[in-house]
């Protein structure tokens, strides 16, 4: 166990490093040149030369390597050729807005998935099984940013419920003091008692939550089902019913409870789909998140801030992989 | 004789496919997705003889009939050239599926050698393969295209093959696991005893022995593949303008959008249809081709 365990960390740390030299060559063979990019269109060629020797691009290949791995383990990503920040102050800005969108969503897959697959088992090959079944295969099927612009079509214009976009209203920004505790604007306003904020902010995050929600609430719908009509047929339920206990206490006391496991490794495994599904929405509804930083980004070619978005998603997606491996490994069912 | 022989050889696949086609008969939404599958091929084939207006497919602009809503005339009404939406949304199956065949069969060419080599000559060249798929499937889906296409420059081209190098770790794996239980096989320890070159066996041998999972697979990614396309080319890294891709078409409505709302709502209509009808037929397709689901 604890031999597995070490052994996966370092595979991590292997695949980590592969990935942070597949971004750095990426990034050393962009066309356009970036100590030009850097200095502006009116530079001179002296001044190209001496940005160059700044932004250590004369060095020999593997010497930048080096640099560039060094600077990443100190947190340093560059800097933004658009914004000129630090990338690392600009994911600081721009994680919260995303983290925010990408938990509530996967809080409202777990509160819509779990029943939902859990009524599909119990109703297994009947219509709502069937219903569930193209639900989550169309979830996946649906190109997320059409499905943004359809729900601003039916909420915005035609009844006039929710926002077209962003994140809070103008007049409350300028009535009210924001707080800024985590920069996850729900959870600030609600630590802090400001209704006023979280209702304000709430109304906005709604639509473009439940956009994201679709894909993993189908996903989670599908493995509890599969996962419980799996246990259903173990021996120890088998043994509960016989005991004459109530099918609703089986259920939701004895089954459900070991179906949770495989529940939190598929929204684990699914984070990385939805992290992408969450770039594109923000650019819909205009959420000030890493997916408008990417997309404004990839339009002005600004390859240290697109590198750093990637290093940082990848490593997240590792990570989460590491853990949802050593929960599974955690299993005293599972002998490795 | 030897044809005699050659038939003998081929019945128990026939009567395999067969039985593939009695359980495709048996579920009807797998049946329906693979009839509307093969429409879909036939419209992006003949959409240019289909289509209305078929100058309107590129970039002939007819602005005096700008954004105009769906009528009798226009289906899908008409965008801010004047141009018929329907003949282009048609005209963009034949974009979305020939670039999906594309991205696929590069990711194969890419994928399918590797895992065979990984598969069968197993050590240290299986390690450092596995061990590169492995790195690249830690980026999220989309991100990896998203920056190999910024250093190749948007373009369909460039995104056919920022696709397919994001994708083709996925064929790695699948004919790896292939070839590993081929080369146990009689067949392949023979060439071996004969002192056939280790090339020919994993290319004459074992590759076109994993060629037909590779296949099946090959065509479930056609849907998320789709879906990348118009997702790429929504973040304009794609398609780029006038060729009528349906991402692209959403990306340039987002100008006219909420008063022009079918020219957003028809091309993702039209993305949707085309990816659920690959997704649940790739679906089906697993379930009768699955051992275990298919006795019963």
């Amino acid at each position: 166990m604890g031999k597995y365990v070490i052994r996966r960390i370092l595979l991590g740390l292997i695949v980590l490093l592969g990935v942070v030299t597949i971004t750095f060559i990426i990034a050393r063979m962009i066309p356009s040149d970036p100590a030009a990019k850097w200095v502006g269109p009116r530079a001179t060629p002296s001044q190209i030369e001496q940005a160059k020797i700044e932004l250590g691009l004369n060095d020999p290949i593997p010497v930048q390597f080096i640099n560039y791995v060094t600077d990443l383990t100190q947190g340093d990503l560059g800097r933004s050729l658009r914004t000129r920040q630090p990338v690392v102050d600009d994911l600081k800005a721009y994680i919260p807005p995303t983290l925010e969108l990408v938990v509530l969503a996967f809080l409202i897959a777990i509160i819509i998935g779990i029943p939902l697959g859990i009524y599909s088992a119990k109703m297994k090959d009947r219509l709502l099984d069937h219903v569930s079944r193209l639900f989550s295969i169309g979830a996946v099927s649906l190109p997320t940013f059409w499905v943004a612009l359809f729900f601003q079509l039916i909420f915005y214009k035609l009844l006039g419920l929710f926002p077209l976009g962003g994140r809070i209203s103008t007049e409350t920004t300028i009535l009210y003091d924001i707080p800024r505790i985590t920069g996850m604007l729900i959870f600030d306003s609600f630590v802090t008692g400001n209704w006023v904020i979280f209702k304000d902010a709430l109304w906005h995050i709604i639509l473009p939550c439940v956009t994201i929600a679709l894909y993993p609430i189908g996903l989670v719908a599908r493995m509890t089902r599969s996962a419980l009509l799996e246990i259903l047929n173990e021996d120890y339920i088998t043994a509960a019913r016989s005991y004459g206990l109530k099918e609703s206490l089986v259920l939701w006391r004895y089954a459900l409870k070991n179906t949770l496991g495989s529940t939190a490794i598929v929204l684990t495994l699914s984070l990385g789909y939805t992290l992408v599904n969450t770039f594109l929405v923000e650019t819909i509804f205009s959420w000030p998140g890493l997916g408008n930083y990417v997309a404004t980004s990839v339009v002005t070619l600004d390859y240290p801030s697109i590198m750093g978005v990637t290093i940082f998603s990848a490593t997240t997606y590792i990570l989460l992989n590491l853990i949802a491996d050593i929960i599974i490994a955690m299993d005293p069912r599972i002998r490795l | 004789m030897e044809k005699n022989k050659f038939i003998e050889t081929l019945k128990p696949r026939i009567k395999e496919l067969k039985f593939s086609l009695y359980l495709l008969n048996r579920n009807w939404l797998t049946k329906v997705s693979f009839y509307i599958a093969i429409l879909l091929f036939l419209l992006a084939i003949f959409s240019q003889v289909i289509s209305p207006f078929p100058g309107h497919i590129m970039d002939e602009a007819n602005v005096s009939q700008k954004l105009l809503p769906p009528t009798s005339v226009n289906f899908y009404g008409t965008d801010e050239l004047g141009r018929d939406i329907f003949s282009r949304v048609l005209y963009g199956t034949r974009v979305s599926l020939t670039t999906a065949i594309l991205s696929v069969g590069l990711a194969l060419l890419i994928g399918v050698p590797l895992g065979a080599i990984a598969g069968t000559l197993g050590g240290w060249i299986d390690e450092v393969i596995m061990r590169i798929t492995d790195i690249f499937l830690s980026f999220p889906p989309l991100l990896l295209a998203i920056a190999l296409v910024s250093i190749l420059g948007p373009g369909l081209e460039n995104a056919m093959i920022a696709i397919a190098l994001s994708w083709w770790p996925w064929y790695t794996r699948l004919v790896r696991g292939q070839a590993i239980s081929m080369k146990e096989r009689k067949f392949v320890q023979a060439a071996e005893a004969i002192g056939t070159p280790t090339w020919k066996i994993i290319f004459k041998h074992i590759v076109p022995n994993t060629i037909s999972p590779v296949i099946v697979q090959a065509s479930m990614d056609m849907g998320g593949v789709i879906l990348t396309v118009a997702s790429l080319s929504f973040l304009g890294l794609g398609a780029q303008p006038p060729i009528p891709e349906w991402g692209l078409m959403i990306s340039t409505s987002r100008n006219y959008f909420p008063d022009a709302w079918w020219y957003s709502i028809f091309p993702g209509l039209a993305i949707f249809i085309t990816v659920l009808v690959f997704n649940l037929l790739g679906d089906g397709l697993r379930e009768i081709l699955d051992p275990k689901t298919r006795k019963n």
